[in-house]
């Protein structure tokens, strides 16, 4: 009953892509009536002028497009031009860089916050505040202060990173049950030993809940900073083509970062079934 | 080059100076631009050349052949026989006794005019810094910052430019402060606004020299193809680049002179390029006064026409500009000279119509404009669909001229003070001279055997009205619509 489940999911699956890409096939298939232009003129206009062709490509246009980027994906014709390959690894290089500082700084505080409730409601306060900030507002200031357009994107996903972990470190640490730290407390653990031997591995799972949300959160804004300083990253493939208007290129890229994304919740869906624990 | 030293000797300081123009392909007719454009049509067409000087385009394409390292040759020929001669009796005398020929042959002899012409060449001073990093953002008003990379203008002069597409101007604005970028590709009135700290720390910028003049357009919608008197336009909604851009000012002066006042019968937004025919396509805006080839890219996607030329408000009137920090000029003169000479070559090299769809295919791949050879064309040639069925020609729709002039700076910033960009007492003269450094380009233009304009300051014509740069608060006081 389980396998049959599977497939028929997969069946079904495969059944909305169908008619998804049919119904985009066929909203965008109908060419308006061919304007009547002359030759020299028309030889000066574009496709959508001239054949009253939708501006939006069609599933068949994107494939292409797609089965061409994945043919030469590393590809470099000078500063501004690199296969696509080259710029999803700028950008994940950025999120991972940005990422761990992120690990680094909100698992500790977070473990201040969740063992004393004094820090906790001191520094309520300016989590509350800070938490609900958009990520990108930030950016102008980064750019100004920093003087540096790739450390102020890095810094960026830091900060958009750094809130969901410190949470729910906070939050795990905070609710390990009282009978194991009074277990701990009776055998004589110091203080650190307890961190790390009970809490540690008991907040594990809620700490690396927070981590997956955090990737999530740090993907979706590393195309919206890389948009705006440019150079490098797929953000930046986005606003370039978006520069060239040219819809089947972003449509691709689109895809691509949906892909990228999945793989990196996956990887983290995998880190966290292999520290969880049934009570 | 035997031949030309010779002749050059015989014919004294009025045929070098001749020769100077020919190479240079009459550069500096009048006052409105300092490379004569081929196709105005003020030029003598009695000559069958581009230039007007030589009988044919053949003899002329012979005397223009590897103009650059001609000019380079001649400003190291005349500077050796000036040094030797500084009297130019002493020197007709002397050729007249030995004979040009022996005198060309002594000269070689203990002067290695080859060499120096090549250290003339390479360096002024070597560069500081030789990887350098240029900014700009892809519209065809970058058109020479960009095609130096490709076509070489960088690697002669011995630098590593690197050239970074960058998303908007604010962005490019900040990581030029940020030094991040050495120079960058600016809208003109963008130096004089940071040197004065509006939109930003007030940090010294100049503007050493222009890229193009002309080469924007106003494009309406489709749907307005039958309201091309602007007072039809009221409750519009129009792009401009930026605040501080020349298409602002154009569109309100537009506007303005039609009766309009901008800040309270339409709207104007500042929306980056790329964005614009989106925007226009989505209904968002309903024209915009835009940059090249943005404007071209509308029409060729079927969403808007082509209203005006910008150059139908003001013939002439700068765009863009090539932008350094003074804090730039002052750390690294050597790699600033090197920098700019090429510009100014490279903007020499494409203010000449016939080198012009070359350009279009060196600019158009995706690592500069990224945009079809076919619009790129339309622009730079001037011969373009103008979104209603019809072709048009106009060969100046875009055209490129690096001179710097103070009087362009003063026209800025009375629209500055007009639309209250600022306000209170203006040093119109000090500022525009301190942002627009017309005196250097003159400098430069003559040490690389170029002809600059004899002054550093113009009047000109804007909408049949002519600004006189001596007299900038009046020309305010003059209009009706002002914010003053």
């Amino acid at each position: 009953m389980h396998a049959s489940l599977t497939v028929r999911a997969a069946l079904v699956s495969l059944l909305l892509l169908g008619l998804g890409l049919g119904a985009w096939h066929l909203a965008v298939a109908r060419s308006g009536p061919a304007v009547k232009m002359d030759p020299e003129y028309a030889k000066l206009m574009g496709a959508t002028a001239t054949q009253g062709k939708s501006a939006m490509p069609g599933p068949g246009e994107v494939g292409a497009k797609i089965w061409q980027h994945l043919r030469d994906p590393f590809y470099d014709k000078g500063t501004n031009d690199k296969g696509i390959g080259i710029q999803l690894a700028y950008s994940i290089a950025r999120v991972m860089t940005g990422y761990l500082l992120a690990v680094a700084v909100a698992v500790p505080v977070g473990f201040l916050i969740g063992m004393s409730p004094l820090m906790s409601q001191a520094l309520d306060p300016f989590i509350q505040v800070m938490k609900p900030i958009s990520p990108l507002a930030w950016m102008p200031l980064a750019l100004y202060t920093i003087k540096d357009s790739s450390i102020s994107a890095i810094f960026v996903i830091f900060i958009c990173s750094v809130w969901p972990m410190l949470i729910n470190t906070a939050f795990g640490v905070a609710s390990v049950r009282k009978e194991w730290l009074n277990v701990a407390k009776t055998l004589e653990m110091n203080p650190v030993r307890t961190a790390f031997r009970v809490i540690l591995p008991a907040a594990a799972p809620t700490i690396l809940t927070g981590m997956r949300i955090s990737i999530g959160i740090a993907w979706l804004v590393i195309v919206a900073a890389e948009m705006l300083v440019g150079g490098t990253g797929i953000g930046y493939f986005v606003w370039n083509e978006w520069n060239n208007l040219s819809i089947t290129n972003v449509i691709t890229a689109i895809l691509f970062i949906g892909v990228v994304g999945m793989l990196l919740d996956q990887v983290m869906a995998y880190l966290q079934r292999l520290i969880s624990y049934a009570d | 080059m035997a031949q030309a030293l010779l002749l050059r000797l015989r014919r004294g300081d009025a045929g070098r100076d001749k020769a100077a123009r020919r190479d240079t392909r009459g550069i500096h007719k009048g006052t409105v631009m300092s490379f004569k454009d081929p196709f105005d049509p003020a030029n003598t067409l009695a000559h069958s050349c581009s230039c007007g000087e030589h009988e044919s385009q053949a003899a002329h394409d012979a005397a223009v052949v590897d103009s650059t390292d001609k000019r380079y040759e001649r400003v190291v020929q005349s500077a050796i026989v000036r040094a030797m001669f500084p009297q130019d009796a002493q020197r007709r005398a002397f050729l007249a006794s030995v004979g040009a020929s022996t005198a060309l042959a002594a000269i070689a002899q203990f002067f290695p005019l080859g060499m120096a012409t090549e250290a003339l060449a390479q360096a002024q001073g070597a560069p500081e810094k030789k990887d350098l990093k240029v900014g700009f953002i892809p519209i065809t008003c970058a058109t020479p910052i960009i095609m130096a990379h490709p076509m070489g203008f960088y690697a002669k002069q011995g630098l590593n430019v690197e050239v970074v597409k960058t998303a908007g101007w604010a962005v490019i604005r900040d990581k030029t402060l940020n030094k991040e970028y050495d120079a960058a590709h600016m809208l003109s009135p963008m130096p004089i606004a940071i040197s004065m700290g509006l939109g930003s720390t007030a940090v010294p910028f100049a503007v050493p020299a222009i890229e193009n003049i002309n080469g924007q357009a106003i494009t309406l919608s489709i749907k307005h193809k039958d309201k091309r008197d602007p007072k039809q336009w009221k409750g519009f909604k129009f792009a401009v680049p930026f605040d501080y851009s020349m298409h602002n000012y154009l569109l309100r002066y537009y506007l303005a002179e039609h009766g309009l006042d901008p800040d309270t019968d339409v709207q104007l937004r500042s929306v980056p390029p790329p964005e614009m025919v989106a925007n226009l396509r989505a209904d968002n805006i309903d024209g915009f006064l835009a940059p090249d080839n943005v404007c071209q890219r509308a029409i060729f996607d079927g969403v808007g026409f082509n209203h005006i030329l910008s150059k139908e408000i003001w013939d002439g009137h700068p765009c863009c500009a090539f932008a350094a920090s003074k804090a730039f000029i002052a750390e690294a003169p050597n790699s600033y000279g090197a920098l700019l000479r090429a510009i100014i070559e490279a903007t020499a090299y494409a203010s000449k119509a016939e080198n012009r769809k070359q350009i279009a295919e060196a600019i158009a791949p995706a690592t500069y404009l990224n945009a079809p050879v076919t619009v790129l064309e339309q622009v730079l040639t001037g011969t373009y669909a103008d979104g209603l069925g019809e072709i048009k020609k106009d060969p100046n729709r875009v055209t490129f001229d690096p001179f710097p002039w103070e009087s362009f700076a003063v026209w800025m910033l009375t629209q500055m003070k007009r639309w209250g960009q600022i306000k209170g007492e203006v040093d119109y003269a000090g500022s525009g001279k301190q942002v627009f450094l017309a005196t250097d380009a003159t400098k430069l233009m003559k040490e690389a055997g170029f002809t600059p304009p004899p002054a550093t300051s113009k009047t000109f014509v804007v909408m049949g009205k002519t600004f006189d740069p001596a007299q900038p608060e009046d020309y305010i006081k003059s209009f009706a619509i002002k914010r003053t």
